[in-house]
């Protein structure tokens, strides 16, 4: 066993420091290093999609990168998603739609979803079904998933809308 | 949405309000099993055979103790001697001792993945290197993989204690052979004018829940014991747990984590016993978290199958007999839901003759879990292909085809006592009505499949306490481990009941010492039996608010009426009182009010679904492309339609999965080459449409609220659905599971083959 590392990385917005093992996945150090438990494991293969965090705005399962690996970059996880206990509009979709069941892959096609939204606000339903295929879910058959992603993006057009029509 | 035959008018149920667990699960709040860490926690893991059939000779542990950070290691030796007998525990009957044996394999290991010994270390990373420091002898044994391998003179025994109710003492892989029959069968076929003769193979398939298992165990000094594990059933983990141990039931607590999923595989134990083994010899808390390769080895899954199905039929479109024979893998150990699906294989139909041969087989796999709707898929894939072609023949429309022949209410079940009310005709005629169905399909390789399906559903026991808060707001205790979004149905119960708006009312899953004793989450039962209890003890709450209304207004209780959520003095101008106001008043008319309530339900409502899919086939590489779904389910009464939508198109994803991708798949030596989510390949959300859904409201006339209970049903139809639908597009009878690229390609390349053979001859 070698020794642990000393790795600076932002995440969700925050400077930290910590420490962990080389062989420790960055999931594994999020989760029981950070105590950031919002990020899931489901396979620790990158089948899943369970684990996907943001690393410099592209999603990236965190199980199959290293906690040493994560030095400098800027992590988002689910829990950096409300803002000031202000849900995101994706949060609020997925439960307006009841897009989860038992929540487990919940937090992984949260992120996928905001990472496809941040590159393509107008996607079609086979751009969100295509940008969620790496994310597995078991209970819901993925028709409420990607109805709550398709009203996300349009409530965030007609939001900017807004914002262009009061400028 | 098809007519309601709930006329009553409700206010909170048949709304869509947010799930009170909502805001924790999109932020990651929720506190899954995996989730849990305690001080000077440990973890563990557990050594798993890499053979499928093999006597352990000897384990040896000592340098794997030497390892700095290992704490201890416990194998079979560890474990108390379990008895060997039968015992119901939810939808499953259990053998403690073969319990036992699947914990930590005694002296034979009966599949790849089987348990041998677990370790707990400082680290999971210990605990695993410490893994390949224990040294196992084994004597390795020819597999067996198939239920034909398994019954053939000579095949190597699994269980050498294991008899049957019919070969005397003589050893055997065969556990049990089950019989159900009606009528004169050659009668029945010497009428028909169609008879259609089929054998079905299905592939072993598994669950899928993305949590894998887990299980933190805590023992202490005083002989008690914690559990925190993600379960369907914290009360049947507690008394599992306490058989496998040797320990008093009372002596165990379980508290139930937020579940990532179960469909029924999370209603037995694999880890908890192991977490409080490792606890009690470490002093320490010991978690362990299966990797997803050990959730496909070792946990789950559901047989694979060899089903034969004979039908005759009139021309009218008459079914007249039904000859059935089916052999379940039930896995290393006896208990495949094979009765079940004997049970259910032609239960939406009035078939005068019959005679359902039913076999439960042990082979060298898991041992095999509850799946949604246990054991009725795979029945279902071979009797509801075999009714496809019976209509055809007679040519009657599909759904017409059922209709003709479909229960309703008075009908004989296969076991004789009458249907009461359901709606499986009604599931045909709202697919019937549907858009969909009308809709014209075109299109090349294009094809339209039918099918339908029937569950019986549970009805168990349950607890629930409604507590009313000093504010005038309310909790709702139970002891169900929500799995799909049942905190909500029980919120939207208590409130409608009591009059409070949804938001004033917040649900609970308590833990085994503080709710009274809940049966599993399993069987489609939370919405039906839960609900119950919690319908009764929100009732026991509202005779108590009439109480405490009359001595306020010193009045008699029968002079008191609760409607509204407000309470009225009845006869003169006393001005309606709401909870709220009432409130502050319970310490002074008798203390707080909590409503009680446990049931062991009966009334159970059974589950009919039919669903309707259009594919697509390539016939240059077998892919089959789903273009459209939508599916029929009757859920008696609606509580929550959208979780009732969840549930039907979860199971309906399940189905398409099962029927297109999903397969164990064993080398020669009974390894499984496929532990992972990369090659046992469950449906993305590219593979899927979006699947419509028909909630069909025939109440149950058995729920005080006309609840079916809907969790299971909609897995039954979708894989004969699929081959109705493949046969319809490119021609071919697809008669196993999966119906993936490579096995339909053999089958169109035969049929063409076939087609031009006879076209040449012509």
């Amino acid at each position: 066993m070698s020794k642990k590392t000393l790795v600076e990385a932002t995440i969700n917005g925050e400077t930290v420091e910590f420490l962990c093992e080389p062989r420790q996945s960055l999931l594994e150090t999020l989760r029981d290093v950070l105590e950031l438990t919002g990020s899931k494991e489901g396979c620790l293969t990158g089948d899943c999609g369970a684990c996907t965090v943001l690393v410099d705005g592209r999603p990236v399962c965190s199980c199959l990168m290293l906690g040493v690996e994560a030095q400098g970059k800027n992590i988002v996880t689910v829990e950096g998603l409300a803002i000031n206990g202000v849900l995101h509009v994706l949060q609020n979709k997925f439960l307006e739609h009841a897009a989860l069941q038992c929540g487990i892959c919940t937090p992984g096609f949260l992120i996928s979803a905001k990472s496809l939204l941040d590159r393509n606000p107008k996607p079609t339903e086979h751009e969100v079904r295509y940008a969620l295929a790496g994310n597995l879910c078991r209970c819901t058959g993925y028709d409420k998933i990607v109805k709550a992603v398709l009203d996300a993006a349009a409530d965030i057009r007609s939001q900017g809308e807004g914002k262009a029509a009061a400028r | 949405m098809a007519e309601s035959t709930t006329t009553r008018d409700f206010k909170v149920i048949g709304t869509r309000p947010i799930r009170p667990d909502g805001v924790d699960k999109v932020t990651g709040r929720a506190k899954f099993g995996a989730d849990y860490a305690f001080p000077g926690m440990l973890h563990g893991k557990v050594l798993r055979s890499p053979h499928a059939h093999a006597i352990i000779k000897s384990i040896k542990i000592d340098k794997a103790l030497k390892l700095p950070g290992v704490k201890a290691i416990v194998t079979s030796k560890d474990l108390p001697a379990a008895e060997n007998k039968l015992e119901q525990s939810g939808e499953m009957t259990v053998n403690p001792m073969h319990l036992s044996m699947n914990i930590l394999a005694h002296d034979k290991v009966l599949y790849d993945g089987h348990a041998i010994a677990a370790v707990a270390a400082t680290s999971p990373h210990i605990a695993e290197e410490a893994l390949r420091l224990i040294e196992v002898e084994y004597e390795v044994l020819p597999p067996v993989m198939t239920v034909d391998a398994a019954t053939k003179p000579g095949a190597p025994i699994l269980l050498k204690d294991l008899r049957n109710n019919e070969e005397g003492d003589k050893p055997t892989n065969v556990a049990q052979h089950y019989q159900f029959k009606r009528g004169d069968i050659a009668a029945g076929f010497k009428a028909a004018d169609y008879v259609i003769e089929r054998e079905f193979n299905t592939a072993m398939v598994h669950q899928g829940y993305i949590e894998p298992h887990n299980a933190v165990g805590i023992y202490n000094s005083d002989g008690q014991a914690t559990i925190y594990c993600s379960t369907q059933g914290a009360f049947d983990v507690r008394s599992l747990s306490a058989q496998v141990l040797g320990m008093p039931v009372g002596k165990i607590k379980v508290v139930p984590a937020e579940i990532g999923g179960g469909f029924g595989g999370k209603t037995t134990i694999y880890l908890e016993p192991l977490s409080v083994l490792l606890s009690k010899k470490t002093g320490a808390p010991v978690k362990l978290v299966m990797s997803r390769s050990e959730v496909l080895r070792a946990s789950g899954p559901t047989p694979g199958s060899k089903i034969k199905v004979k039908m005759g039929a009139t021309k009218d479109g008459k079914l007249v007999a039904a000859e059935i024979w089916m052999a379940y893998q039930a896995g290393a150990f006896p208990g495949s839901p094979v009765a079940a699906g004997a049970l259910c294989i032609i239960a939406p139909y009035t078939i005068e003759n019959f005679l359902i041969d039913a076999y439960d087989v042990v082979v060298n796999r898991p041992k095999t879990a509850a799946y949604r709707a246990p054991g009725t898929t795979q029945a279902a894939f071979a009797s509801e292909t075999v009714i496809d072609e019976l209509a055809e023949k007679c040519g009657i429309d599909p759904i017409d085809f059922r209709i003709k022949n479909g229960v309703k209410e008075g009908a004989p079940q296969v076991l004789g006592p009458p249907f009461k009310r359901i709606g499986f005709i009604q599931t045909c005629e709202a697919i019937k009505n549907s858009e969909h169905y009308k809709s014209k399909l075109t299109g090349k390789f294009r094809g339209r499949g039918v099918a339908s399906g029937f569950w019986f559903n549970a009805g168990m026991q349950s607890s629930a306490t409604v507590n009313i808060h000093t504010d005038g707001t309310a909790s709702v205790v139970t002891g169900s481990p929500d799995i799909g979004g049942s905190r909500a149905s029980m919120a939207m119960i208590t409130a409608e009941v009591l009059g409070l708006p949804v938001t004033d009312v917040r649900p609970i899953t308590a833990d085994t010492d503080s709710i009274g004793h809940t049966d599993v989450t399993a069987g489609s039962r939370v919405t039906f039996a839960t609900g119950m209890a919690v319908y009764e003890a929100a009732k026991d709450a509202e005779r108590q608010l009439i109480e405490r209304a009359a001595k306020v207004w010193e009045k008699k209780p029968d002079e008191v009426e609760f409607r509204g959520g407000m309470l009225h003095a009845k006869g003169n101008g006393v001005p309606p009182m709401s909870i709220k106001q009432l409130a502050p008043r319970f310490a002074r008319t008798g203390g707080p009010i909590t409503g009680r309530a446990s049931v062991n339900a009966r009334g159970v409502g059974p589950g009919f679904a039919t669903t309707v899919v259009d594919v697509e086939v390539d016939p240059d590489t077998g892919k089959v492309q789903l273009l459209r779904c939508t599916v029929a389910q009757d859920a008696g009464k609606a509580i929550h339609p959208s979780y009732v939508e969840g549930q039907m198109q979860g199971g309906t994803a399940q189905g398409i999965g099962w029927a297109l991708n999903e397969e164990y798949f064993y080398d020669d030596n009974g390894t499984l080459r496929n532990s992972g989510f990369l090659d046992y390949r469950i449906p993305t959300c590219l593979d899927l449409p979006m699947i419509e859904t028909i909630i069909v409201e025939e109440a149950n006339p058995g729920h005080p609220l006309g609840v079916r209970g809907v969790g299971e049903v909609s897995i039954v139809p979708p894989v004969a659905a699929v081959a109705n639908a493949i046969y319809r597009a490119v021609g071919v009878r697809m008669t196993q599971t999966p119906m993936s690229p490579p096995k339909l390609l053999k089958a169109i390349l035969k049929h063409r083959g076939a087609t031009q053979h006879s076209a040449a001859a012509d």
